[in-house]
């Protein structure tokens, strides 16, 4: 369970000097008065902060509300889901609320892991109680105000939609904005029942919808201002490799282009606009010094694996005597998996736009992790974190992507802006974005499963083989006794595995300098395809329906079987399909929810249509009941692209993939029709962004084999496994 | 110097023939709602009209477009007030919204040509833009939508 991973990320954190200090938020805090002076100065707009209770919003004379996000808005509906929370208690007029990302600060480092952070499917739930008493804390000031300007008592005022009402007399939010500023905070203000919630539970549209179908939203792409100019980097082919001496003679004979200069990662050519800058690179010659234990190749990385595999690893999860009862089953599973590279490929390619005045630095970017960015940033200036601006912009998609220890594509923009002295916006051609690494690792999975005369397994032998992602990145804190808990979630923590008496999960991290990341659901990604195929192969072994099968196994997961039961429910499974259709089921929990799919396809001429994924979750309480359908969809058509399509080869360690012709992403005219059905359930809140990419490719896979009896266990698909009997 | 017709805007710009609208919309008018996404036709994400056609401007030199009429995602509408501006709002659509002006300027050709799409025409209108938030079905649903209020007189 993704907990696990979060307790250890946590942990680190907290022993690490590198994000020290402010773990403890206080609510009141004067860099909230800080923030909120800045956007009160020069007061000629009405809209201006007069009154900041707190660093999460601010009121202007005329009604506005601004509220500032501690997470960032990468497309999974932060921009609307945490005003949401501080509506419901503020009783403001949603149409006045305006959004912004906060800058890098104490008070908006993430309730639970001590950073700010936009990540681990964790918004919602981090943020539930901090922001609706943000704005809880709002109304009871403004309430006060109203009081004494009327001359009532508190008590008797009422608030709706931006106004404090007393009786027939009612005041609005700005025009008590300055007499509420001066109050004194007020002490436990208490929340509201859920009763009385507007927006959560039911759900609101999206507050940056219109900048996003206009034009005018600015992404990191989008950040212009005069004197500005477009850097390419030129990166070693080979993962690892340094500069050796470069000819730029021909670049800089490309009109527009104005400097070419070595930063770490390469050489930067820098021009007026993208085009010359693109020119530029492609006209730039570079000997690259590349050693030769550095270049690696998928194949033979794959016979590495198999060779460690089966040697002994760290211990993941232990019970009972494997190596003692193997012997005995009467017959056994015997599995290799091979679950390869994958980029997360996000639409925005990676951009920073870096402008250094003097000992000042400022940086616009999209960013899961602005503090991250800013002190990476700092420390190659020599300036302290204060010196450095963080603007975060919309995020193009993140993924994980948007948010590496190194700060990579932050820090090599910092790097071109001092060597070249200019304000320079760094620009990812796709193809540098394809083959420039942080990677989800590739894992292979070597499983041994003893069954008795009864197709029961008795003992489970589980090997599981590839990169940390935490080791060699400030995150190494994380990795205890030689477990990083992001390779293993899924697996040893897994309900299934607790029920089989003898086990041992051993993890092996081999190190290579194929840069790996999080990447939407991390370890989830390849350990749920990993446990519900063969769970799904145990059913069949025991000549049992995979639903009823798994929900023997479920009996002490309530939510699980919430999950599970309400997918198949509305799927209609057991019920008859047109001839060719087959189904296929799969149930996991991650980032504390719960998620079951029924899948539903066919196969004709040897290619795969997947008709339709019936969906179902346990999130605990859905604060946006249909921003929680559209992580849903947008994970399911994550996890099938990948099952599809998704893969990063190595050959003489160069990527081979370049662009989306052979890096492909699902489209329109091959997605299934998608219903999302969330379980109604009062447990522990969970996350929705990435919870729903794991369960689709293991029930997709599942339905294949009801419709070829072949398992697969490489992905992406290949033809070959599609011919069969279908 | 080339002349171009931008969201009826007269330009005159200093580009190399070659150079691709993208980014003379972008780098140089300063129109940055065209996204950049893949640079080689893939993914849609820089659709705009050239006198009414959707095109890849990733792909089309500005020679292309000289004294044409281009038409970007900021002319769709001035106000949100085309059809399927209404649509996508109504259906909550967007996730990150990267791709979303090129969806709207695809989806805007075929509106126009096809008031009446089917889900198969819709998947051969749109199979060009590629979103990884994976808003299909809801770009599909609004898409179907728009063509009602169309037929209704723009009415939501």
């Amino acid at each position: 369970m993704s907990t696990t991973f979060d307790m250890n990320r946590r942990k680190f954190l907290r022993t690490t000097t590198v994000f020290a200090g402010g773990l403890l938020i206080p609510f009141m805090v004067p860099a909230s008065a800080r923030r909120m002076a800045k956007l009160g100065t020069g007061a000629v707009d009405d809209s201006a902060v007069v009154f900041a209770p707190n660093a999460y919003l601010g009121i202007g004379r005329d009604n506005t509300v601004h509220i500032i996000l501690a997470h960032v808005e990468m497309g999974q509906g932060a921009w609307t889901t945490l005003p949401m929370l501080i509506a419901d208690e503020l009783d403001c007029d949603w149409k006045k609320i305006r959004v912004e990302h906060a800058p890098p600060d104490v008070p908006y480092f993430h309730t639970a892991f001590g950073l700010q952070i936009t990540g681990g499917s964790s918004t919602t739930w981090s943020e539930f109680d901090r922001y609706r008493q943000a704005g809880a804390t709002a109304r009871a000031l403004l309430v006060t105000a109203a009081a004494q300007r009327l001359g009532v008592a508190p008590e008797t005022c009422s608030t709706a939609d931006g106004y404090v009402i007393a009786g027939d007399k009612k005041l609005s939010y700005g025009e008590l904005a300055d007499a509420a500023a001066k109050q004194p905070p007020p002490a436990n203000v208490p929340l509201k029942p859920a009763s009385e919630w507007k927006y959560i539970g039911k759900g609101a549209k999206r507050l940056d919808t219109p900048e996003k179908i206009n034009g005018q939203a600015k992404f990191g792409m989008d950040v212009q201002f005069p004197g500005l100019l477009t850097a390419l980097v030129l990166r070693s082919p080979v993962f690892g490799g340094k500069v050796k001496s470069f000819d730029a003679s021909k670049t800089k004979m490309i009109p527009g282009v104005r400097q070419v200069v070595k930063v770490p990662s390469g050489v930067a050519v820098i021009a007026d606009h993208f085009w010359a800058a693109k020119q530029g690179r492609e006209a730039l010659k570079v000997e690259w010094d590349i050693d030769p234990a550095l270049v690696i190749d998928s194949k033979g990385m794959w016979d590495d694996y198999r060779k460690v595999a089966n040697t002994k690893g760290s211990v993941a999860a232990k019970a009972g005597d494997v190596a003692g009862t193997l012997p005995k089953a009467t017959s056994v599973i015997d599995a290799e998996y091979l679950l390869p590279y994958l980029a997360h490929a996000p639409m925005e390619p990676l951009n920073c736009t870096v402008k250094i005045t003097g000992d000042k630095c400022e940086i616009w970017t999209g960013t899961q992790w602005p503090g991250v960015e800013q002190n990476n940033a700092a420390k190659i200036l020599g300036f302290k974190p204060e010196q450095v601006t963080v603007n975060t912009v919309f995020l193009g998609g993140g993924f994980g992507r948007r948010a590496t220890g190194s700060s990579d594509f932050v820090t090599e923009a910092v790097e071109v802006a001092k060597a070249s002295g200019k304000a320079v916006k760094t620009v990812w051609t796709r193809e540098d974005d394809i083959r420039g690494g942080y990677y989800r690792p590739a894992f292979m999975h070597r499983v041994h499963i003893g069954l008795d005369a009864d197709k029961k397994p008795i003992a489970w032998q589980h090997s599981i083989v590839g990169q940390s992602i935490m080791a060699g990145t400030p995150f190494e804190g994380g990795v205890k006794d030689g477990i990083d808990p992001a390779s293993v979630e899924g697996v040893n923590d897994s309900p299934y595995m607790a029920v089989v008496p003898n086990h041992l999960v051993e993890l092996h991290s081999p190190k290579n300098k194929v840069p790996v990341l999080w990447w939407r659901s991390v370890g989830h990604t390849h350990t749920a395809f990993v446990m519900e195929t063969l769970i799904d192969e145990l059913a069949h072994a025991a000549g049992q329906d995979p639903v009823a099968y798994r929900r023997a196994l479920l009996q002490k997961h309530p939510r699980h079987l919430s999950a599970l039961n309400l997918a198949v429910e509305k799927s209609g499974w057991g019920t008859p399909l047109p001839a060719g259709r087959y189904r296929g089921v799969a149930v996991h929990e991650s980032f504390g929810s719960t998620v079951a799919q029924v899948a539903e396809i066919s196969i004709d001429k040897g290619t795969l249509h997947v008709h339709r994924i019936t969906c179902a979750i346990d999130c605990g309480l859905a604060v946006n009941p249909d921003g929680v359908a559209a992580q849903m969809e947008s994970g399911i058509i994550f996890g099938l692209t990948a099952l599809l399509y998704g893969e990063i080869t190595l050959e003489k360690g160069r990527v081979q993939q370049r662009n989306f012709h052979d890096y492909r992403i699902l489209r329109m005219h091959e997605t299934p029709v998608i219903s999302v059905h969330i379980a109604p359930s009062t447990e522990k809140m969970g996350g929705a962004g990435e919870p729903g990419v794991p369960p689709v490719a293991p029930a997709i896979v599942n339905a294949i084999f009801a419709a070829t009896g072949k398992r697969i266990r490489s992905l992406p698909i290949q033809p070959v496994d599609l011919a069969g009997n279908a | 110097m080339i002349k171009l017709q931008v969201n009826s805007k007269s330009y005159s710009v200093d580009a190399s023939p070659q150079m691709p609208l993208l980014w003379v919309l972008r780098d140089m008018l300063g129109l940055t709602g065209t996204k950049f996404g893949c640079g080689m036709a893939q993914c849609g994400a820089c659709t705009v009209h050239l006198n009414g056609e959707a095109v890849r401007s990733c792909v089309t030199p500005v020679a292309r477009a000289a004294n044409q009429q281009v038409t970007t995602i900021e002319g769709l509408s001035t106000d949100l007030t085309h059809p399927l501006q209404k649509a996508w709002l109504a259906e909550d659509v967007l996730q990150c919204g990267y791709c979303q002006s090129g969806q709207l300027m695809s989806a805007a050709v075929l509106l126009r040509e096809n008031p009446n799409p089917t889900d198969d025409d819709i998947d051969k209108a749109m199979s060009g833009n590629i979103c990884r938030c994976g808003t299909y079905p809801r770009v599909r649903k609004a898409i179907h939508l728009a063509a009602q209020m169309q037929k209704e007189g723009g009415k939501l």
